[in-house]
């Protein structure tokens, strides 16, 4: 036989798992990886933020107001004298935090959704699906806006906002794969064993929709800080005195011409921070997409 | 063609009554109603508030507020706005030609950069071009648009001057200036930045799409058949190629309309301008009941109607399309 043939002239055919090679295409990619640092130092920001802030975010210093940019106060001090720099080293456990909150949220709820419909079938699916078009079709971050504002502005109601909004696309996204995984094999042989539907959901559906799911949380992280710094700095997000980069920039939008160095900063911030997970997203999706080869 | 354009316009009837249906629910949802924006003036007795709440009919089942409300809507009377006690059709009246005419010109703008930019990406892939376009562009995304609309002002207000006048090189912000007849160089001048502010969002955006779809249609067998006959590059480009790379970037076009809005409400808050955007804002913050309703069904309306259009669009543009 012509495979037992090579193997013994000493041609193995190197086996590499579909997870090392994604991890090697990943690594390849410069701008994947870039990505991954840049996302992980926002992350490592938003759980030590405290404790990296050269200053506090709250304290004042009324000598040394709306100051330039200087060793003692890396990106200038605000109308209060409070370190512009510690306040955006802090606000990132609002912003990225709202951010990954919202899709997490989206996330969870959207897959459930998916999969239930996927599983269930027939007018369940048909109707559910209909309604995921519906909210598809609206611009979300309008509703965002009105919901945040029939809430009550703030960090929960934000979260919760982008959140919902984020349901329809993972629902859409989830509910294939699931169909696809309810026809196997072996989920007919769990449902032999007499599984119930939601065993059989949750252990043998739910395992083939986080894959692709886990890939556009990341794709969505991104989303989701634009549009929850946009809330803030509409004035729906987390209110003064809490540091928030979208909060900051409405807040330094008054002293534009004054002051145009408080300007920066927080932009600077959210961009990067934006780009990290677009860049790690893309990344991702590339190096777990099996049609792209080396 | 024209039944299925037909079929499509009835579907779309069901989906507007639900989601007028959806929006009257949610607003129903404020806390305190559409009274809110009564609850708190001092000087109103709960006496005032019942009589109110009773002559405005607010006091009746909420299907039967719905149905009202939807068929004053149909005879044309979408209610008052509580803000400026003006029919909620004259308020939008006011705007929404401002809104129209900025996005317009900004959509013009953008399509007048990224088109050509993205057609040339595309036939010059992997080239220093290719990879500063796509590298501009995708950062582009990352930029908030109202952070970038501020550092337009910073740098084009605040920072570069007229080294004669001294004056501003653009306007900060409005439509014209106040109090001076009309001038179109006036209008221009402030055109300018918030102009710029949706056109390079937007062109980052449209770039990408431009140059995906070229490169998609290049690498196909009758762009290789026309330039083996001898067709010169020149005609393949745009006769063959870019006629059939437009479709998908025509049907992209009308499914950004809603995102289009969206960056107007940024645009106009940042630029004082007086447009839907800014309305919607407003309306939101003071839960003006019946404009922020209508101008979210109208936002919805737009969105139904520019999914149909790039259905439409679609399938009028390529002929390989057929819709029974």
């Amino acid at each position: 036989m012509a495979r037992t043939a090579v193997v013994s002239i000493g041609v193995r055919p190197r086996v590499v798992s579909l997870g090392r090679r994604s991890l090697a295409r990943f690594v390849r990619r410069r701008t994947a990886m870039a990505g991954g640092i840049v996302s992980s130092v926002f992350v490592v920001m938003m759980l030590l933020g405290l404790w990296i802030a050269p200053y506090s975010p709250a304290a004042t210093d009324y000598n040394r107001t709306l100051e330039l940019p200087s060793l003692a106060h890396l990106a200038g001090t605000d109308d209060f004298g409070r370190d512009i720099f510690s306040r955006i080293v802090v606000a990132t456990r609002y912003s990225l935090g709202m951010g990954l909150g919202a899709v997490f949220l989206g996330a969870a709820l959207g897959m459930a959704w998916g999969i239930a419909s996927g599983f269930y079938g027939r007018a369940f699916d048909n109707v559910s699906m209909r309604i995921v078009d519906i909210m598809l079709a609206f611009p979300g971050i309008l509703l965002a806006i009105v919901v945040v504002a029939i809430l009550g502005p703030g960090l929960v109601n934000v979260v919760l906002a982008i959140g919902v909004f984020t349901i329809p696309s993972f629902a859409r996204l989830a509910r294939a794969p699931a169909l696809a995984a309810k026809a196997q094999e072996y989920a007919q042989a769990a449902r032999a064993l007499g599984a119930s539907n939601s065993r059989i959901m949750g252990r043998h559906l739910l395992p083939n929709v986080l894959p692709s799911c886990l890939v556009y949380v990341t794709l969505r992280v991104g989303t989701a800080i634009l549009t929850a710094s946009s809330l803030s700095f509409l004035g729906l997000g987390v209110q003064p005195p809490t540091p928030e980069w979208g909060a900051m920039l409405a807040q330094s939008r008054v002293f534009l011409n004054v002051a145009p160095h408080l300007v920066i900063g927080p932009g600077v911030a959210i961009s990067l921070a934006v780009l990290g997970f677009n860049l790690l997203g893309d990344g991702m999706r590339d190096a777990l997409d099996p049609r792209l080869r080396d | 063609m024209a039944a299925y354009t037909g079929r499509r316009l009835l579907q779309a009837i069901p989906l507007l009554v639900l989601i007028s249906l959806l929006v009257f629910v949610l607003l129903h949802l404020i806390p305190g109603g559409p009274m809110a924006a009564y609850g708190n003036n001092p000087n109103m007795t709960a006496a005032d508030f019942a009589r109110l709440e009773h002559d405005l009919g607010l006091d009746a089942p909420v299907h039967v507020q719905y149905l009202r409300w939807l068929g004053a809507l149909l005879r044309g009377d979408w209610g008052y706005s509580l803000a400026s006690k003006r029919p909620v059709l004259v308020e939008i009246g006011d705007r929404l030609p401002n809104t129209i005419y900025l996005l317009s010109i900004s959509l013009a703008v953008t399509l007048g950069i990224a088109i050509p930019i993205g057609i040339l990406s595309a036939v010059r892939q992997y080239s220093v071009l290719d990879h500063a376009v796509t590298t501009v562009a995708f950062a582009g995304q990352s930029v908030p648009i109202f952070w970038f609309g501020l550092m337009l002002i910073i740098v084009f207000h605040v920072v570069l001057r007229n080294p004669i006048s001294g004056a501003p090189l653009a306007p900060g912000g409005g439509m014209y200036t106040l109090g001076e007849p009309f001038s179109l160089l006036d209008r221009l001048h402030h055109l300018i930045l918030p102009v710029s502010m949706l056109a390079v969002v937007g062109t980052a955006t449209y770039t990408r799409y431009m140059r995906a779809s070229m490169l998609e249609v290049i690498g196909q067998d009758y762009i290789r058949t026309a330039h083996a006959k001898g067709m010169p590059a020149r005609r393949v480009l745009w006769h063959h190629a870019f006629r059939n790379a437009a479709i998908p970037v025509v049907t992209i076009l009308a499914l950004e309309v809603p995102v289009l809005f969206n960056g107007a409400v940024f645009t106009e808050t940042i630029f004082s301008w007086p447009g839907m955007g800014r309305l919607f804002i407003e309306s939101a913050f003071r839960y003006d009941y019946a404009l922020l309703m209508a101008i979210i069904l109208i936002g919805a309306t737009l969105t139904i109607v520019s999914n149909l259009l790039a259905d439409i669009a679609y399938a009028y543009l390529d002929p390989r399309i057929h819709y029974g």
